[in-house]
């Protein structure tokens, strides 16, 4: 009877806290599907030479799309400090962390303030349709900026 | 007299059991039948009315915890924690709720003077020694209210959403997700964003709606019960451990 009552008792308590915590991961996620369009690789090509930051999708998706040379990539709007989202000031070309101070220049590459590393960059491919897609899911880091998706030959 | 003949009704007396008799055995009957009152000790030894020596810190942290429940409580009846509402609540509560910026200016002070206060009694406990046996069990309860009462000031900080809040959770969950192990950017990482322990808190993989609400709940009905169990188990563990502390 001791044994039973003991041994019911821990296995409530057993099954409870990791079906607590479960509970907590919830299965449906209400949050912005990870990839989206940016447009035709015609809408890059033209334009001055150099390079170019694309502001048109910061405030939707946190991306800046980046073109130097014929090379475009996507620069992940993240401070790689700790994750606030820098600002693009164009006329001193460079990204500024309102946070705690960072500077990066224009292809990302961090030069002042407590950002460990460049800013990080996302899957950019084009999709089925001949579009060019991003993916905020996979994230490259520097160490990975010359691998095949993580920029677009233009 | 109608006020006698109240004081003697049945009524009056199933509450209020022992009168007003001034005799020793009838002040210790009044304060052990109050359930009060009882959590102050019926006798005193005379150091403890030396304010230089205790501070009565520890007395204004809760005091300062029942300001916060009362505004708090108050602060619930206008306030959605939505990210479309929050900050218009916020600004409601400031700008057009009757005496609502003194509300919500109350309970926010009151939030930063409560770090303070536990802060200076945790000095005093420990320039006084007052932390060693007996009392090293009740110290350690102090730390863990210590903790949650660090806790309940960084969950309402989320509350106004605003940009200030929104990026100081931002970067706090963000140190969090680089624990070891359990954090997806930390070392040794074994998780995904999807199911460390950021996830966990945020109940999501970005600070949004769920984390709003997974922090409200926490502030406004989480937090504060294991604040009170522990603040119970603190004053039963003062009387327990023999007293207040004393000058040696």
């Amino acid at each position: 009877m001791k044994v039973l009552g003991w041994g019911s008792f821990f296995t409530v308590i057993g099954i409870s806290i990791p079906a607590t915590v479960r509970f907590l991961f919830p299965r449906v996620l209400f949050e912005k599907p990870s990839t989206f369009i940016i447009g035709n690789p015609d809408d890059f090509k033209m334009g001055i030479s150099g390079l170019k930051v694309y502001e048109d999708w910061k405030t939707e998706q946190g991306v800046w799309i980046v073109r130097e040379g014929s090379r475009l990539y996507a620069l992940n709007a993240r401070c790689t400090h700790l994750g606030c989202m820098p600002n693009y000031f164009a006329d001193e070309r460079i990204f500024k962390c309102p946070c705690h101070g960072s500077q990066f220049h224009s292809n990302g590459v961090n030069f002042a303030g407590p950002a460990p590393r460049p800013l990080d960059r996302l899957k950019i491919y084009i999709n089925d349709e001949g579009m060019i897609t991003v993916d905020r899911g996979k994230i490259y880091t520097y160490k990975d900026f010359d691998k095949k998706e993580a920029y677009l030959k233009i | 007299m109608f006020w006698e003949r109240i004081k003697h009704s049945r009524v009056w007396k199933s509450i209020f059991r022992h009168g007003y008799e001034d005799t020793k055995r009838n002040r210790v009957l009044q304060i052990r039948s109050n359930v009060f009152l009882h959590i102050h000790p019926v006798k005193i030894p005379a150091h403890a009315y030396r304010i230089r020596f205790t501070w009565c810190m520890g007395g204004m942290t809760f005091f300062l915890f029942l300001v916060e429940v009362i505004t708090g409580a108050f602060l619930m009846f206008y306030y959605t924690p939505l990210p479309e509402q929050g900050y218009k609540d916020m600004l409601y509560l400031r700008y057009d709720v009757p005496f609502g910026v003194i509300l919500r200016n109350v309970h926010r002070w009151a939030a930063h003077l409560m770090v303070f206060t536990v802060i200076l009694h945790m000095l005093r406990v420990f320039l006084t020694g007052s932390y060693k046996p007996p009392r090293e069990f009740n110290w350690v309860v102090g730390v863990v209210l210590l903790v949650v009462t660090l806790l309940l000031s960084f969950t309402g900080y989320l509350l106004p959403w605003d940009q200030l809040s929104y990026w100081a959770i931002m970067v706090a969950t963000n140190m969090i997700g680089a624990m070891p192990f359990i954090g997806h950017e930390g070392p040794f990482s074994l998780l995904d964003k999807y199911h460390d322990i950021r996830f966990l808190i945020l109940g999501g993989s970005e600070v949004g709606s769920n984390a709003l609400l997974r922090f409200y709940v926490m502030h406004i009905i989480v937090l504060p019960i294991i604040g009170m169990i522990f603040m119970a188990v603190h004053f039963w563990r003062i009387r327990k451990d023999g007293k207040i502390s004393r000058p040696l």
